[in-house]
């Protein structure tokens, strides 16, 4: 079938357009499926172009089963299901070829469907493309201008620099020659002065000569002729010129100098100490229109011990005033810390300054109606504070006015009075609570010192006596020397034997003395010599002294100490 | 040649005395009983007794010649500057003795009292240096002798608390130096280099600022503690400053009263005619004045500040620039800043301050004399009949009154206090 060939390539673009076409064919398979033969795709369309022949030229009743064969071969290369019946025989599966034939048609929507598509992205791609290429085209033209453009601004900009060269040059060569002219100006003048000299010095000569020539005829008229000395305009005689008058003159100089010197430097102060009072005020003043939140931070940075900035400095400059220091250190700790608070006022009137020209300009942007909305909300919210605070201080005023007015008796005015100091009451109670308490321990503690020096002192005793037997029996046994050696040696060896015992006990200088001094208190009646009596006089005073430093140095140290304690307060007391 | 003293009261002619030639130069002495005459002509300098007028002195100093004659601040001293600055000589009146001084400089004020009359300061020149000598003024005592770092000594001055010598070169070199009492140098100040410098300087009465005028037409006020410059002043040809009072002398055209012309005309009326009146107008700033820029080819030029003075209360400066010569500038010196400008028809001679008050007296070289106080400012005029061209003028010590001196004559103006 060559003419098959043919159809084929004719088909495709038929599907494109006629798709009406196809429905009346169908219809007409269904209506007449037994005379298909006949009129098959007969075309009764109005508007059909050429495809009436090529419906007509496919199939004819001459090739009918070709062509559905044909037709077959090609739906099932497709994908479709056979049109034919099960049986391979010429009878056509009806069903199949229509729903072969709605499956073409979906399919032939489709690609109906996607052509258009392609089409429109095909309009939109090419009009797309136009325009770029306009823009393209532009873009191309600004460049140009562009590139022009900066080829006469480098051109001007080379123009200049060429013009600024030569001023510079310009500038050069006058300065150059604004220095070669000072340097001739110079020279010259060194030249002038040189010859000014000669000059001076000719004349010079020249005029010693004149003199030597016109004093030496010896005038007589140079003389003074007067009627009679007039007496001087203070009425002292003229003084000779003496050693001494030049050293009262060199004196009476200095003098000027230095009362001038002094008047000056007093003149000084008293301006100096009147600025420091005007910068001390302005200080206070500063500090007092800033507000008190940002001096807080420095507050808790710092030690509790160390003041804020502003009170340390009053108080320092304070002090200052009633000292009168004039010192570099004080002077500039006043400036620096004037200056760091007028930089703070600085910056917190700033800051107002762009709060109110924001408020101003918020205000502007906004309608004005909204923001007198905002200020009168703000104001009432205000008043409203201003209101409880006043009811507040009322409330606070009457109570106050209560407590103050109500007692009438002098002992509830006085109870009342207490109570304003009764912080301080009570602390001086606490106070005198542990001051008590102290006392008491004091006290047991001195009982217990006493008991033991008591103790201690009987124990003594008894081995004193037990001493003295002791020695007795040695000098008994010794027998010859017995009196000397006793006046002699028993009051040096009581020392010695007091000494010796008392000072392993004690170990100071001080306890020495003190030492000495119990000997003579515990037994006033010993026979010592002259010079110890001397001591025993002064050393008592020096007891009494001494014990009190001992019972402060050592409350609880040796029973010794305590004991002359003891003994100096019953001296005193 | 004669000397008349006369009341400064009542203008009584109280002495008459002749001298031998025309007399130069008078001077009272501080005590007010002597008036020495200085003839340089003929080297003769004569003096006169106040109390005995048959007292005569007579000093001859011959071939030496005489250029300067003045007192000594203790009234019984003259010094006597021969020609060429040989010496000065130191005649006493009180005893034989005659002093002299050697290598004085050749200048201007060569020679400078404190004053309190204790000390005077002498500027010598040998072997082209310059040297300042300070002398004990009671009994001719050398106190200090020490050189200066200058080119051309040109003046000294003392501070009026006589414990400070300003010293200042030639107008070619700006530079002064400060010195103490005893001979220490304080301090040096120099505003600028080669061009033309110093014209003239002027302490304050309390010591506390010294004024210097240059050519440059500025005015730089030191301070007495530091000796730095604490402002300048300028002296434009435009006043600009809003705050600045200026105020315009013009003259007044005369009443001319037609109808009471009579022939031949009055005295009065001939002077009112030749002499016009004339009054002060305020000027509003900006307001240019006349500027003169004189050759500058010629030595001397009229350029820079050549006046200055203080007020005796401290409180104003009064300065004139060469440059625009008929106006005086006042200054405020409290507020360091311009305060008033006269602006005068004609140039200004000379000012001078009231030694009481804050009032300044100006003349220009016409029969007017011009003063102004921060009150106000008036312009009045000579009452005298023909010319009476008023070259310079000096107050009475007590403020009440002044000397007008023309050419030829003078006169004596009367000032009424205020009674309040």
């Amino acid at each position: 079938f060559v003419a098959m060939g043919d159809w084929k390539t004719v088909t495709v673009p038929v599907l494109s357009s006629d798709s009406k076409n196809i429905f009346q064919c169908t219809s007409e398979n269904k209506i007449s499926p037994p005379s298909m033969n006949s009129q098959v795709l007969h075309l009764t369309l109005p508007s059909s172009k050429s495809m009436h022949s090529f419906f007509s030229a496919f199939c004819t009743e001459e090739n009918i089963e070709q062509s559905i064969s044909y037709l077959d071969a090609e739906l099932t290369t497709l994908g479709f299901p056979s049109i034919y019946a099960e049986s391979k025989g010429k009878e056509l599966n009806l069903i199949s070829v229509i729903n072969c034939m709605n499956e073409l048609l979906a399919l032939q929507n489709k690609n109906l469907r996607a052509q258009e598509e392609v089409e429109m992205q095909h309009l939109k791609l090419g009009s797309d493309m136009d325009h770029l290429q306009n823009c393209y085209a532009k873009l191309k033209e600004q460049l140009e201008l562009s590139k022009r453009e900066i080829v006469g601004l480098q051109e001007r900009d080379r123009q200049l620099q060429s013009k600024n060269r030569n001023l510079h040059q310009l500038l050069k060569n006058e300065k150059d020659e604004v220095q070669k002219l000072q340097n001739i100006i110079s020279s010259r003048a060194t030249q002038y002065n040189h010859d000014m000299k000669r000059k001076e010095r000719e004349y010079n000569k020249l005029k010693e000569r004149l003199h030597q020539l016109v004093m030496s005829k010896k005038d007589k008229k140079i003389a003074m002729e007067v009627l009679n000395y007039v007496g001087r305009a203070n009425g002292k005689r003229g003084a000779w010129r003496t050693d001494k008058t030049e050293a009262r003159n060199e004196e009476e100089m200095y003098k000027v100098l230095l009362s001038d010197y002094e008047q000056r430097q007093k003149q000084l102060l008293v301006e100096n100490a009147e600025l420091k009072k005007v910068l001390q005020q302005m200080k206070k003043e500063i500090i007092s229109l800033l507000p008190p939140q940002k001096q807080k931070p420095k507050e808790r940075s710092e030690d509790g011990l160390v003041l804020s900035d502003p009170e340390e400095d009053i108080g320092e400059l304070n002090k200052e005033n009633m000292w009168e220091l004039s010192c570099e250190t004080v002077r500039e700790q006043l400036t620096n810390s004037i200056r760091k608070q007028w930089r703070m006022l600085k910056n917190h009137v700033e800051t107002l300054d762009n709060q109110v020209s924001r408020v101003y300009s918020g205000a502007l942007n906004e309608k004005d109606v909204i923001s007198r909305e905002d200020h009168e909300l703000e104001t009432e919210k205000l008043e409203l504070e201003i209101q409880q605070c006043k009811e507040m201080i009322k409330t606070q005023q009457q109570l106050l006015q209560q407590q103050l007015m109500s007692p009438c008796d002098d002992d509830t005015t006085l109870l009342l009075q207490d109570c304003y100091l009764l912080e301080e009451r009570e602390r001086l109670q606490e106070e005198w609570r542990l001051f008590r308490e102290q006392k008491k321990n004091f006290e047991k503690e001195r009982r217990s010192f006493t008991e033991a020096a008591i103790r201690l002192g009987l124990e003594r005793k008894a081995f004193e006596e037990d001493r003295g037997a002791w020695l007795k029996q040695q000098f008994l046994s010794m027998s010859t020397d017995y009196k000397h050696s006793e006046n002699v040696t028993a009051p040096s060896a009581f020392l010695g034997s007091n000494l010796t015992d008392d000072a392993y006990l004690l170990g100071s200088d001080q306890d020495n003395r003190l030492v000495k001094s119990t000997s003579q208190q515990r037994k006033p009646h010993c026979m010592l010599s002259g010079p110890v009596s001397a001591e025993r006089c002064q050393t008592p005073q020096y007891i009494t002294r001494n014990s009190y430093s001992a019972a402060s140095k050592k409350p609880a140290g040796d029973s010794k100490p305590n004991l002359w304690v003891e003994s100096g307060k019953e001296e005193t007391e | 040649y004669r000397l008349v003293v006369r009341d400064a009261g009542t203008l009584q002619i109280l002495q008459l005395y002749t001298c031998l030639d025309q007399i130069q130069y008078i001077e009272w002495s501080s005590d007010s009983l002597f008036i020495l005459c200085a003839m340089y002509k003929r080297g003769i300098v004569q003096v006169w007794s106040l109390e005995q007028p048959d007292w005569h002195c007579k000093i001859d100093e011959g071939s030496a010649g005489l250029v300067a004659s003045c007192w000594s601040p203790d009234g019984r001293h003259i010094l006597n500057t021969t020609e060429f600055h040989l010496r000065i000589t130191v005649w006493s009146l009180c005893t034989k003795s005659v002093s002299y001084i050697k290598y004085p400089k050749a200048c201007q004020q060569g020679l400078a009292f404190t004053k309190d009359g204790r000390y005077m300061a002498v500027a010598e020149r040998r072997d082209c240096k310059d040297f300042i000598s300070i002398f004990v003024c009671s009994d001719w005592q050398l106190l200090r002798h020490f050189d200066t770092e200058t080119q051309d000594l040109f003046g000294i001055e003392w501070a009026p608390n006589g414990c400070v010598l300003a010293v200042w070169d030639t107008c070619l070199e700006y530079k002064i130096l400060l010195y103490s009492l005893d001979g220490r140098l304080l301090s040096t100040y120099q505003a600028y280099e080669w061009s033309l410098g110093i014209k003239s300087i002027a302490w304050s009465p309390s010591s506390q600022f010294l004024a210097i005028g240059s050519y440059d037409e500025k005015v730089r006020i030191l301070n007495h503690v530091t000796w730095k410059k604490i402002t300048e002043f300028e002296h434009p040809a435009t006043v600009a400053n809003a705050k600045t009072i200026v105020y315009k002398e013009v003259e007044k055209s005369p009443s001319a009263e037609t109808q009471r012309l009579s022939f031949p005309p009055t005295r009065a009326l001939a002077n009112s005619l030749f002499s016009t009146q004339s009054k002060y107008d305020i000027s509003q700033v900006p307001v240019s004045l006349q500027y003169i820029k004189p050759a500058a080819d010629r030595a001397n030029p009229k350029v820079g500040i050549g006046m200055l003075a203080f007020s005796s209360d401290n409180c104003f400066l009064a300065t004139k620039n060469d440059n625009i010569p008929n106006a005086v500038w006042i200054w405020d010196i409290q507020k360091l800043k311009l305060s008033v400008v006269l602006e005068q028809l004609c140039a200004v001679q000379s000012f001078q301050w009231d030694p009481r008050q804050p009032r300044l007296a100006v003349c220009t070289g016409n029969s007017k004399v011009y003063l102004w106080s921060p009150a106000g400012c008036v312009s009045v005029q000579v009452p005298v009949e023909g010319d009476f061209q008023i070259v310079s003028l000096s107050w009475h010590s007590s403020g009440d009154s002044m000397a007008l001196l023309s050419k030829e004559n003078f006169c004596v103006c009367y000032l009424e206090r205020d009674e309040v």
